[in-house]
């Protein structure tokens, strides 16, 4: 039979195409370091004050890390100045990951004491559900469907739907113009759930990652990106010559410190340390450092909610 | 609260999807299926290689990887179509493969002598296979078939991760909206059940009406 | 040589001619193809510096090879895993207890029914495991189940002379399976087994869609980051024949191992097989 014939020889021809790429994989001939970003470089971080006293026997999941000597924190990596993890280094950056340094260094946890973890939207409440993270810093919108699931800390921004769309669009000025439209969002978020309940003529689109949206947007497979204002502007400052963020918010969406349900001593813990880096001014030198580069200046953080 | 009576119209969508995909994507895989099976027991060269090429690469690739090439690789590429239309042209290239190797195998089961019969009376190649072979392989391929479909429902699944309205992918809204986790499941599972039993029972009444004792 | 023999005459010179045409037409249909499909890929820049650039540096290749290790580590346990489970359900299936018998049919015949996918999304989001843990699970399960099937079948297609004979000198069933029955059937069933690993192989890209960090989920972070200009096409170009190239090295492995039993004198009487018709 043919295939038997074959199969060798498109095995021997084979055998040579997977050895060299090993050989290329692994014969170190790659340049160190990232390749280069587009869009501003990162400012210069603050360093956070470690408070090495720190102690919250009554918080388990504390407790858990400092016996771990690790402090796990879920995230995003894919957000440009929010969340996002260089391929290349494995280093993550953005505000989230600053607001969940500055958190660990009140826990009193310095940041080489952090392991980062990239969760999807959809598997957030699994995560903190199963222990995977310690709690999750990730444009985690609080709301009291989630409230029944997981504990929130903050909020400690507060953030409100937008819509990315082309540059060379011009019929979408606000979600009212969205009929007809493709919009697309990730899985599970409240963006798209707003979208479907209040504008029921758009047509929804999901996936697990925003710049899967984005790059959709930019291959004309959808017509905007909805979701928060914030996410969308560390995209348009990545390229700003083919998107743009139009209208005004037509939410809000506080974002707040995701923790497993249960743990009020963690959550009033955490809520002090916000409390704090905004006090002190971290808070503010973290913004102007990430987000601040898409030329938005710094908002008043919104005051915390300790329920 | 009850996870099916209170969805019911999402669950049903869901369950569509998972059918219209089956189905869109079965005829595909059946119609370039018996096509490539045609090419690789054809007298021309150039066809046997591109049939053994295509089974081989689409045969040793993960499904994943293909969906992943489709629907977030075509794109880039210029070519623009919606969603549920690529995961079609993905399950069904992919399955097309297994379908022509049990097509092939079809024909082998055929006694040689009908083939050099319809030869002795002057038939062409391409009359030879389809109007003698084909017809008779059609029997003996029937069950097999049948598990390559019932494969591709399964497989159907794996569209719901990439935003295709399917079964599976109806477990986000369910378990953003706070039902049973476990629930949820047992519907979506009973879900497939009735798919894939759906095709049973189709390809076993087949086989009885075909079917040749051999 | 091929079953083709038997659909055509050998052909003729004006038969050789026609063919002949027929394979330019062909050959000439696929260049074209190819060229087009490379015209496009030039035309839509996928062949641009920037696309193909991270793939220079040691730390996008580093996670390449992570991501390639991961892979190899999900299939190498849940291989190991589905062979136990293998084992364990066959002899279940074949076993003189009714209830065991029963039990083990249900087992094997819901997991077989049953998209892994569905199975691997249950395993990780309603019992909670980590996404290898629900991975290698999910695999195990369903490739374990099949494989049970392998095994049954294997058993069940020695020559009923043998198991007879050995009853006859007295052997316990215990004594009958691993010494007489087994060892004959792992000939005929060593391709079936193979060709399942390589079903197995490719599966274990599901865990991309659980967020475990394997192959094509690095190849992923890749292709999704703008700052490379979205290589989609690069990194399908990267990974694809990596992962082509090692199922074939192993359904290769199969084909050979298959076409070997059947000329062994040893494997008389059992027919040996390389697919069941669920290896998709």
């Amino acid at each position: 039979m043919t295939s038997t014939q074959r199969g060798p020889r498109l095995a021997a021809a084979l055998l040579p195409v997977l050895a060299a790429l090993v050989l290329a994989l692994t014969g170190g001939c790659g340049r160190q370091g990232s390749p280069p970003a587009k869009g501003p470089r990162a400012g210069d971080l603050p360093a956070y004050h470690v408070d090495t006293a720190f102690s919250l026997p009554a918080s388990p999941t504390w407790t858990r890390a400092h016996r771990r000597g690790r402090l796990v924190v879920g995230v995003k990596d894919d957000q440009p100045y929010l969340g996002e993890r260089d391929p290349a280094t494995g280093a993550y950056s953005g505000f989230d990951i600053e607001i969940a340094r500055m958190a660990a260094a009140s826990l009193g946890f310095p940041a080489d004491r952090i392991t980062f973890k990239a969760i999807a939207s959809a598997n957030r409440e699994t995560a903190l559900g199963n222990g995977q993270v310690d709690f999750y810093v990730g444009t985690y919108t609080i709301n009291a469907l989630r409230k029944r699931q997981v504990g929130f800390a903050g909020p400690y921004y507060l953030a409100g739907q937008g819509l990315l769309v082309r540059t060379d669009e011009h019929d979408i000025n606000g979600p009212r113009d969205l009929k007809g439209k493709k919009v697309c969002s990730a899985a599970g978020s409240s963006s798209i759930q707003r979208i479907e309940a209040d504008y029921p003529d758009a047509t929804p689109v999901t996936y697990d990652t925003y710049s899967v949206c984005v790059d959709n947007l930019l291959t004309y497979q959808v017509d905007a990106v909805t979701t928060d204002d914030s996410i969308l502007l560390g995209y348009a400052a990545k390229a700003p010559k083919e998107m743009k963020v139009v209208g005004r918010p037509f939410s809000k969406e506080p974002y707040g410190i995701g923790l497993s349900k249960g743990d009020t001593a963690l959550r009033l813990a955490l809520d002090d340390a916000i409390v704090a880096h905004e006090r002190n001014g971290d808070w503010k030198r973290a913004y102007d450092a990430t987000l601040g580069l898409s030329g938005v200046p710094a908002p008043t953080p919104p005051p915390v909610d300790r329920y | 609260m009850n996870v099916l009576t209170d969805n019911f119209s999402l669950y049903g969508k869901g369950l569509w999807g998972t059918v219209q995909l089956t189905l869109l994507a079965g005829a595909l895989a059946l119609a370039v299926g018996v096509l490539i099976a045609g090419f690789r027991v054809s007298p021309v060269k150039a066809l046997r290689v591109f049939g053994t090429a295509w089974v081989t690469v689409l045969r040793n690739t993960p499904l994943t990887l293909l969906f992943f090439a489709v629907l977030l690789g075509l794109p880039r590429f210029g070519v623009v179509l919606p969603f549920m239309v690529f995961a079609v042209l993905a399950l069904g290239a992919y399955t097309s493969a297994f379908i022509c190797e049990a097509v092939r195998a079809g024909i082998n089961t055929v006694p040689l002598g009908q083939g050099e019969a319809a030869r002795s009376l002057g038939m062409t190649f391409t009359q030879t296979l389809s109007l003698v072979v084909l017809p008779q392989a059609a029997r003996s391929v029937i069950p097999p078939i049948g598990s390559t479909l019932i494969a591709l429902a399964k497989n159907s699944a794996i569209a719901g991760s990439f935003s295709v309205t399917e079964l599976l992918g109806t477990y986000k809204p369910l378990n953003e909206r706070g039902y049973g986790i476990v629930w949820t499941f047992v519907w979506i599972a009973v879900g497939y059940l009735i798919v894939t039993l759906t095709l049973a029972g189709v390809f076993g009444l087949l086989e009885r009406k075909l079917g040749v004792a051999r | 040589m091929t079953a083709g023999s038997a659909l055509y005459d050998i052909p003729g010179p004006k038969a050789l001619a026609r063919h002949r045409l027929y394979a330019w037409i062909t050959t000439a249909v696929l260049v074209a193809l190819v060229g087009f499909v490379v015209y496009k890929l030039v035309d839509t820049g996928q062949f641009s510096a920037v696309k193909w650039r991270p793939f220079t540096y040691q730390g996008i290749q580093r996670l390449l090879l992570t991501g390639l290790a991961n892979t190899l580590k999900a299939f190498g346990w849940a291989a190991l895993a589905s062979l136990v489970f293998g084992v364990v359900f066959a002899a279940g299936r074949l076993s003189d207890h009714r209830v065991v018998r029963w039990t083990s049919t249900l087992v094997v015949e819901f997991f077989r029914a049953m998209p892994l996918l569905v199975m691997i999304f249950f395993i990780f989001i309603a019992l909670k495991l980590d996404p290898m843990l629900a991975l290698i699970i999910g695999l195990t399960l369903y490739n374990g189940s099949v494989l049970a099937e392998v095994f049954r079948a294997g058993v069940n297609a020695v020559p009923r002379g043998q198991r007879e004979a050995a009853y006859a000198l007295g052997m316990r069933k215990t004594q009958v399976m691993p010494y007489v029955l087994v060892p004959q059937a792992a000939r005929a069933m060593l391709p079936a087994i193979i060709s399942q690993l390589v079903v197995a192989l490719k599966d274990t890209s599901l865990g991309y869609l659980i967020t475990y960090q394997e192959f094509l989920y690095s190849g992923k972070l890749i292709a999704t980051n703008l700052d490379y200009d979205l290589p989609f096409i690069p990194v399908v170009m990267v990974i694809a024949p990596v992962y082509i190239g090692m199922c074939v090295l192993l359904s290769w492995s199969a084909n050979r191992i298959a076409r070997h039993e059947r000329r062994s004198p040893k494997a008389k009487g059992v027919t040996v097989t390389t697919a069941l018709p669920e290896e998709i």
